[in-house]
């Protein structure tokens, strides 16, 4: 071992990165680390930095220990685990100075392979591993337990938490239980031995509350049964593929008639996501709720029928977990690139409703609100959530679910309305909403049948080919659109603690981030006040907030400032007033990125000046 | 085509089927295809077998894609839900909506542009998954309301009407849907509404994917010499494998035929199909023999008709997803939702 001059010092606020290869293992044993920090009450948020491969490229998996529960990515990286020799250079290159250097020192490293200015820890990981077990596999999946072992050691982490969490996770399985115990007591005892504590230390705290540790994909899932969803059709799509796979894992638990044990849903994994939106269309034309979850390629895939349910007027929900592009499109990355795409999705003049959830907590509730959304307003309802939020878990508020919430269907016409002699025009514009009343199919023997189709048809849905009828169709349909806004999730205002000239917008996952950097501006003295639009069309509040700022950036995670777009184009407003601040990268947006792209442009306005109302 | 609408006026001693509707309550709206259009046949034919197995109008959903075919739906029961999907997607449309309720019955329309080109995967899909539904193609071999372009189901050296050859090998929609598994495979001519009829009853009494070939000659594109889709070809192709006679589970069912001249097949429904003028050779709960049956045909010029194969206890899509037997469009709350004490337990174990 060998100890940096200015080694880090930090209790509960730094970052692990753990560098592995993909296929060994690993992931488990970071995440039990994770949660055992969390078990100690100091918030943590992981991240997991993954190759389009199942196995051999290199892994890593970024922890954020925050005593202040900052859940943004930080950037740079304090401890570094280095398992992987594909890696080993530019993992070392980018630890910071003062940092920690932990490895498998079972084979020894030339001197060139360290750095002066970090402490480098060495445990003999394939030495004990291969003195304790025979079996290759075993060998491998216990160095990942025995390095959180001694991990633990080094960083002040109970032994009694990681046994509990071991406990939990092979609860019933004593011989998959008492191994792995063994094998974190050789890490722990190795170190114990052999190695002085690090600077970087974790204590107790109680900041953690009663939040949830959940991954956006599951919690959108759940979100998805709890909001009555029956049919879901989608097809394997990184970094989409777990929701519906957890879908289908909660709904097996959750959804399956106790006394015939048969299925209260259908799950199809179609051909391509043509077919996946087709179905969803289907079941939605048929009365029942349906949603498809993919990413950015499946959506260009799915534009005609996404166009077709829109002037259809068909329920359909989308969630869409947004990657980079097309082909080999960074589909392990995050971004926010598909904003203006899906707010405009197909051919003809289309516009959609969409959500931005924020964190799991937000996927959970989007999900099912996007359902009543597509049932009230008959039409597709996406919501945008990223690879950041989908694929990575999350510290975020526990779910919620009130039992005298009724789903709303919207405006659906029975047999008995029929009956009575209710008047039934599919496309007419009965209470001047915008949005008509349908019927199911089946419901009555002679009154409200109709044929769906696309655009050639009048309010009565005849066939017709009339300019005029398909003008006052399409005008309905943006009237439709236009009051959708009071619906959706309204924007939440962070107000600035001194009047502040300057404002920000951002969405979905930049929040965490977002509200670090607010802080850090704050500390700085420079004071924006901050508005997270959660829906599309934007509420008038949007407006009112870029009205009540000089200027406004407009945070986000695309390089064409998609949002910033969207808000130039249904408020009309100069687009100077509007300044773009995008991180495109494909790794997650920083507080200190935004921050910093903040303060340079506030820089020569000296905002403190505004701060007590006089020139300081 | 006509533009002058039948009266709505019915004469009040027409005759009601037992689900009291009178035929003509199976009638759709005036057709505007050509006159003498093959789909015309068709959805005549569909009007007679619906009419003849008294299904309830109103208890049908009829999908289509795009193309003249896909028009027809708008002319036969007016009372239906139907949908005019996109271009060759309405496999996967139909496929939602049986999801979404299991009791309606599912009529796809469809032509060999819709299924044989743009749409061949969906319609791959759906009959691999065995869909409950009678999937219909129209089969013309050419694409009709762009006006003549040869489609994928047009023989290797057929002529259009302005005289291109076709060189492209055929896509025949018939044995892709028996190596596919399809439960109920036929093919049928427009021009013979005997067999059509029938055909179409079987198959809309059979659950499970149903898939009906039926031969609809294009009268404007492909109704000259040289085209192995006109009239006048199919009829002297034409090489009908059996006769069918569908007999509904309520009808008194009486042998007229000596034995081992007929076959019958019961079906999941109660009713029975018997064939007749059945070859000794064919067996129609073979698939291996109904493929090679087809493909012999063909290689000696001639076009099967009739019914090819059956399987009258195949599972349907329901039955692979377990799924419960009640139309998920009528589940509630109740039914779908677990509630705030379950999900107090889930947070709890995310903790």
């Amino acid at each position: 071992m060998t100890q940096a001059t200015n080694p880090i010092t930090a209790t509960n606020d730094f970052v692990v990165k753990f560098a592995n290869i993909n296929g060994s293992g690993s992931a488990s044993a970071n995440e039990l680390f994770a949660k055992c920090i969390l078990r100690m009450g100091v918030p943590v948020s992981p991240r997991n930095i993954f190759p389009s491969n199942i196995q051999g490229l290199p892994t890593w998996y970024e922890v954020r220990v925050s005593e202040q529960g900052w859940l943004g990515r930080r950037g740079g990286y304090d401890l570094l685990v280095a398992m992987n020799p594909q890696t080993w250079d530019t993992d070392v290159a980018g630890l910071a100075p003062g940092g920690y250097l932990f490895y498998d020192n079972s084979k020894p490293l030339p001197k060139s392979k360290f750095r002066d200015d970090i402490t480098v820890i060495g445990v003999p990981l394939t030495n004990i591993a291969n003195g304790n077990w025979d079996d290759p596999r075993q060998r491998q999946l216990f160095k990942n337990i025995m390095y959180l072992g001694a991990l633990s050691v080094l960083l002040g982490i109970e032994r009694g938490v990681v046994v509990h969490l071991i406990g939990e996770q092979y609860k019933g399985k004593q011989a998959l239980l008492d191994p792995n115990v063994h094998a974190l007591d050789l890490g722990r005892e190795y170190a114990t031995q052999n190695l002085p504590p690090s600077g970087l230390q974790i204590e107790r705290r109680d900041n953690v509350g009663d939040r949830i540790f959940v991954d956006g994909n599951s919690a959108a899932a759940l979100g998805m049964v709890y909001g009555g969803a029956s049919v879901c059709a989608w097809y394997p799509i990184t970094p989409s593929s777990s929701l519906a796979e957890a879908f289908q894992k909660y709904c097996a638990k959750l959804r399956v008639d106790p006394e015939t044990g048969k299925h209260r849903y259908a799950i199809v994994q179609a051909e391509d996501e043509i077919a996946s939106i087709g179905m969803v269309t289907g079941a939605g034309w048929n009365g029942a709720r349906a949603f498809t979850a993919t990413s950015g390629p499946g959506i260009s895939l799915m534009n005609e029928i996404i166009g077709l349910a829109y002037f259809a007027e068909i329920p359909v929900t989308i969630v869409d977990v947004q990657r980079g592009g097309p082909s080999t499109g960074m589909p392990t990355r995050t971004q926010q690139s598909d904003v203006a795409f899906c707010a405009h999705a197909s051919h003809g003049d289309t516009n959609h409703v969409l959500l931005f959830p924020e964190d799991p907590h937000e996927c959970f509730e989007f999900a099912a609100q996007a359902l009543d959304l597509a049932d009230r307003l008959q039409t597709p309802v996406f919501v945008l959530s990223d690879l950041d939020i989908g694929m990575n878990q999350r510290l975020c508020k526990p779910f919620e679910w009130d039992d005298a919430r009724r789903y709303d269907r919207g405006k659906v016409l029975t047999a008995e309305d029929l009956e009575a002699g209710k008047a039934f025009g599919r496309y007419r514009d009965v209470d001047g909403d915008g949005i008509p009343y349908r019927t199911y199919p089946g419901t009555h023997p002679a009154r409200g049948g109709y044929f769906t189709r696309g655009t050639s048809k009048n309010a009565d849905a005849r066939y017709s080919e009339k300019g005029e009828d398909y003008v006052e169709n399409v005008q309905r349909l943006q009237r439709k659109l236009q009051n959708a806004k009071s619906l959706l999730p309204q924007p939440l205002l962070h107000q600035a603690p001194y009047p502040a000239r300057h404002g920000a917008i951002h969405f979905g996952s930049t929040a965490p981030a977002m509200a670090e950097a607010i802080a850090k501006l704050d500390a700085d003295g420079m004071h924006i006040d901050a508005l997270r639009v959660r829906g599309y069309p934007f509420a008038d509040s949007v407006r009112a907030f870029i009205d009540a700022h000089e200027q406004v950036f407009v945070v986000e995670q695309n390089r064409d400032a998609q949002l910033r777009g969207l808000l130039v184009e249904q408020f009309e407003i100069d687009p100077a007033r509007l300044v773009p601040i995008v991180h495109y990268d494909g790794t997650p947006i920083t507080a200190r990125f935004i921050a910093k792209a903040i303060g340079e442009r506030l820089g020569a306005a000296d905002v403190r000046q505004i701060r007590d109302g006089k020139v300081a | 085509m006509t533009y002058l609408p039948k009266p709505k006026i019915h004469h009040p001693s027409l005759q009601r089927n037992r689900a009291g509707f009178i035929r003509r309550d199976y009638e759709g709206a005036i057709s505007t295809l050509c006159a003498g259009c093959g789909h015309d046949s068709i959805s005549a034919a569909i009007i007679q077998a619906c009419w003849e197995l008294d299904v309830q109008p109103h208890r049908v959903a009829k999908i289509s894609g795009i193309g003249c075919s896909s028009k027809t739906p708008t002319y036969f029961l007016s009372a239906s839900h139907g949908f005019n999907a996109v271009h060759g997607r309405m496999p996967s449309v139909l496929t939602g909506a049986n999801l979404a309720n299991r009791e309606l019955m599912y009529l796809g329309i469809s032509g060999d542009g819709d299924s044989a080109s743009i749409g061949i995967g969906q319609f791959v899909h759906a009959i691999r998954r065995g869909v409950d539904m009678v999937y219909i193609v129209e089969n013309n071999g050419v694409y009709g309301l762009t006006k003549g372009q040869f489609s994928a189901t047009a023989d290797a050296g057929s002529k259009s009407k302005k005289g291109a050859i076709n060189n492209d090998a055929p896509i025949d929609m018939v044995g892709m849907a028996l190596q596919l598994g399809a439960s109920f495979v036929a093919r049928g001519f427009s021009g013979d509404k005997a067999q059509l009829v029938p055909i179409l009853k079987a198959a809309m009494s059979h659950k499970g994917a149903s898939f009906v070939d039926v031969l609809s000659p294009c009268v404007a594109f492909n109704n000259h010499p040289g085209s192995t889709k006109s009239y006048d070809y199919v009829r002297e192709h034409n090489h009908a494998l059996c006769r069918m006679d569908f007999i509904s589970k309520r009808d008194e069912i009486t042998v007229d035929y000596p034995p081992g001249a007929v076959r019958e097949v019961r079906q999941h429904d109660g009713s029975t199909l018997r064939l007749r003028k059945l070859p000794e050779s064919h067996d129609t709960g073979d698939r291996v023999a109904a493929m090679n049956y087809l493909h012999e045909c063909q290689a000696r010029g001639e076009i099967v008709t009739g019914l090819l194969y059956v399987d009258p206890d195949a599972p349907d899509l329901h039955a692979h997803l377990e799924t419960a037997p009640v139309a998920f469009n009528t589940l509630g709350e109740d039914e779908l939702c677990p509630g705030a004490v379950r999900l107090e337990s889930i947070n709890a174990a995310l903790r």
